[in-house]
């Protein structure tokens, strides 16, 4: 894309003498390098959309396939018209911002509004597979399988998966979906696999900790049966207990005669008594999710208190690094030679220089009641995290150590691109020191951070490391031991929805939903009195 | 320190230089302890979190030794670097491009596209993890060069975020450039790309520089992401390796664990102060003031 500066272009419009046109910007072309680059780059893009509709296709993915024509269609009509300037520097970014960012968010949106989730998981029929597949006991004409347990992906958290070799040799792969033939597989005499292409064979140790895991697990083979594990080594195919009679729309169980009706607005399947099924289906529940976390006594009751912490943390953090950063920044910026300001522009950076997970774990070390090297230093026996005062002072000293290089940097890039005769002007004009930093440097200052500040605050408003890193949220009051004094919403949510209960992937996508629209909410308020969007407005 | 000699030279010294001495001997102490700290633990033949101190009772390699031969510190560096680099390049690019269209164009989205940029982001990201992993999903089984367990999956996620804050940071930058530079090249029939190539490129060099190096140490220290995406022990990151390593151990391996991180800091180190030049003296050069 580097192309010769001065081209032909513009020499022969000289030589000719003709008026340069207005804004000859528009002259169009380009010099025969970019030309080349450009053509290269659309070949590429031609190439990757190729590559990327193959498998689409052979999988008759047409909607994959028209979204992969149209983008690539769009990106030869940006680069090959005339009239899509702006659009050609934009284009790549946007399209990885819309791709990474905007659906993902609009996914976890739409996820939002649903019971997805631990329970929730697939469809009712995979529900109905599930169900029946797990209550399946052994009959007097059930067939044996030998079983390896195997998983996709990694041994610890990948999806379970049974590795079944029939009595008469044949190898097959069962998921929670169904049964499938399993080709490429070493299958030793003893019917156990060895090897097979695409899972991972989980080594004795790794069976024996998921063991709770393939205990539950089961394979559906039809209507009324399934697959489940005895032992560790042997599987069998048995007859459902539980039976789905789509004429009713309910499961009945065939032991004890309950009946269990599909309730298609909560996703489930519920006896009389209010008794559930475990395995459910995903649903749509409306705004529940929001309701929920408003309403919840629980949740209710913290809330505010939680809120009003997590609004003084990103603020308190934000504010300090924004002093000390600039205050550092204003100490070294001088007209003059100052001895040694290279060391010390080098050495302050250091703490950004470090890899802040790892300095998070070692600052909770370091404040550690027992052997802590602050206490150890100090001679002190402050128990800094069993306070909520002292646990809210240790994590902003943490965040303040962890962020004020960075603002250091930029307030550095600002001050040097504020123009050194404007506030000599003020200086001529009489003011102080002090007055000219506050009526020039710092108000231009401002125009060129705030955008930085607000930044910061809405990244601190869900910084999740640096809590959950250092305190977890804690110290917890005795009688809440859900909400700690440390507590931002985020890491809230993050023990309401993924603790013990397991995992409800609606509700905690509905309270990220519920965070987003409180920062959005206080940033544009934030951004609506700056100057800086004037600038964006004409 | 200031000793108050009555020697004119002195108090002039004192006064003008003096308390900036002080207060940056302040800041260094303030910024730098915790970071004695793991050099002295790194350093620590006993390599255990309680028996060490600010100042190290022994000395020795012993934990970087350790590190480099009994773990797969190495091939996770090399990783880190890689990713790291490539990421920030790309990021500078795709920013910078944004951010001249955004200074030097009026087009129709305009401030609905720079009002966006700022809105996007401020979702947490953390809770969108679970619409990432279940996207990637079906992407390792399309394409399962870009799925999960490679570094190019991760790395499109990343640039997802190219457009951010960045680009307002540039676009900041690219403002101050007076407007007759460019206007006087595209007269004399530079097109647009050669305006932003070799005009425009040139004169925001520390802005380049200073959000590349962000974009670097971000991507060095991201953890939640890379732990999603990197399960296969010889595709991870440092930061995914290290915090393994403690989570497995944390008393009887924070000396190499401090080793790590020290050698992890070093990269980090070398690029800002390769890219010191341009942040320190950059912008205070001829074009750019205003």
């Amino acid at each position: 894309m580097v192309s010769q500066y001065g081209n032909d272009k513009g020499a022969s419009s000289r030589a000719s003498s003709a008026p340069p046109l207005p804004g000859g910007a528009l002259a169009p072309d380009g010099s025969l390098p970019g030309q080349i680059a450009k053509i290269g780059m659309l070949g590429l893009a031609a190439a990757v959309g190729l590559w990327a509709v193959f498998p689409l296709y052979a999988e008759g993915r047409w909607i994959g396939v028209a979204t992969v024509v149209a983008v690539t269609a769009l990106i030869f009509h940006v680069y090959l018209s005339k009239r899509t300037v702006p659009a050609k520097y934009l284009l790549p970014g946007t399209l990885l911002l819309v791709a990474f960012q905007v659906i993902p968010v609009l996914y976890t949106v739409g996820t939002s509004v649903t019971n997805y989730g631990d329970g929730h998981r697939g469809t009712k029929e995979q529900a109905i597979a599930g169900i029946e597949a797990t209550s399946v006991s052994r009959t007097a004409d059930s067939a044996d399988y030998t079983l390896t347990v195997a998983a996709r992906g990694d041994a610890d958290t990948g999806d379970l998966v049974f590795l079944l070799t029939g009595p008469d040799g044949s190898a097959y792969a069962g998921t929670d979906e169904g049964l499938a033939p399993l080709r490429n597989a070493t299958v030793e005499d003893s019917g156990k696999i060895t090897e097979a292409g695409g899972y991972t064979i989980l080594a004795p140790g790794e069976v024996n900790r998921r063991s709770g895991e393939v205990e539950e697990f089961a394979v559906p083979t039809g209507p009324g049966s399934g697959i489940r594990s005895s032992g560790l080594s042997t599987a069998y195919e048995g007859e459902a207990g539980r039976v789905y009679d789509a004429g009713c729309d309910c499961v009945t169980d065939t032991d004890s005669g309950q009946v269990f009706t599909a309730d298609n607005e909560r996703g489930g399947f519920y006896a009389e008594d209010g008794q559930r099924v475990s395995q459910g289906w995903k649903v749509g529940v409306g705004l529940d999710n929001f309701v929920r976390f408003l309403t919840d006594p629980t949740l209710g009751s913290s809330f505010l208190s939680i809120l009003t912490w997590n609004l003084g943390f990103a603020a308190g953090t934000t504010a300090l690094v924004f002093a000390l950063g600039l205050a550092v920044a204003l100490t070294l910026h001088t007209r003059h030679r100052l001895r040694g300001r290279t060391t010390y522009r080098l050495l302050v950076v250091l703490p950004y220089a470090m890899p802040s997970f790892a300095m998070f774990l070692l600052w909770r070390d370091m404040f550690n009641a027992d052997y802590g090297l602050l206490n150890r230093l100090l001679g002190w026996d402050l128990d800094w995290f069993g306070d909520p005062w002292t646990a809210r002072a240790a994590v902003l000293l943490v965040n303040l150590w962890l962020g004020f290089p960075y603002m250091f940097l930029v307030a550095t890039g600002a001050l040097q691109a504020i123009p050194r005769e404007l506030v000599q002007a003020a200086r001529i004009d009489g003011a102080g020191a002090w007055q000219a930093f506050r009526t020039v440097t710092f108000p231009l200052l401002m125009v060129a951070m705030l955008p930085i500040l607000v930044a910061t605050f809405a990244f601190n408003f869900n910084n999740f490391n640096a809590v959950w890193l250092t305190t977890e949220g804690g110290p917890f009051p005795t009688d809440n031991p859900m909400a700690g004094a440390t507590d931002l919403l985020i890491t809230y949510t993050y023990r309401l929805a993924f603790g013990e209960a397991g995992a409800q992937y609606g509700y905690a996508a509905a309270v990220s939903v519920f965070i987003f629209m409180i920062v959005t909410l206080i940033s544009v308020v934030a951004l609506r009195r700056s100057k800086s969007l004037e600038e964006v407005h004409n | 320190m200031v000793r108050p000699l009555l020697n004119r030279r002195t108090l002039l010294w004192a006064r003008r230089d003096g308390w900036r001495h002080l207060v940056m001997w302040a800041v260094l102490a303030f910024a730098l302890f915790p970071i004695l700290f793991v050099v002295s633990a790194a350093l620590n033949p006993l390599g255990t979190l309680n028996s060490s101190q600010l100042v190290p009772a022994g000395a020795g390699l012993g934990n970087f030794a350790d590190l480099l031969t009994e773990t797969r510190y190495p091939r996770w560096y090399l990783n880190s670097v890689v990713i790291a680099v490539t990421n920030a390049a790309a990021t500078v690019l795709l920013s910078a491009l944004a951010a001249y269209v955004f200074s030097r164009f009026r087009f129709a989205g305009r401030r609905f596209g720079l009002h966006g940029l700022l809105v996007i982001q401020m979702f947490p990201q953390f809770l969108a993890i679970v619409a990432i992993y279940l996207m990637f999903a079906a992407v390792t089984d399309y394409w399962p060069k870009i799925g999960f367990n490679t570094h190019w999956g991760l790395m499109l996620v990343y640039l997802g975020g190219a457009l951010s804050i960045n680009t307002w940071l540039m676009k900041g930058f690219f403002d101050t450039v007076p407007k007759e530079l460019d206007e006087s090249a595209r007269v004399d029939g530079a097109t647009h790309a050669q305006v932003f190539f070799r005009i425009m490129l040139p004169l925001v060099t520390p802005v380049l520089a200073i959000v590349g190096l962000l974009v670097f140490i971000a991507t060095i220290n991201e953890f939640l992401m890379a732990s999603v995406f990197l399960r296969d022990p010889g595709s991870q990151t440092v930061a995914l390796g290290l915090y393994g390593m403690v989570a497995e151990n944390r008393n009887a391996n924070f000396g190499l664990f401090s080793a790590g991180t020290l050698l992890l800091a070093v990269p980090v180190l070398a690029v800002f102060w390769g890219l010191q030049r341009f942040i320190v003296e950059g912008l205070t050069s001829g074009a750019v003031k205003g």
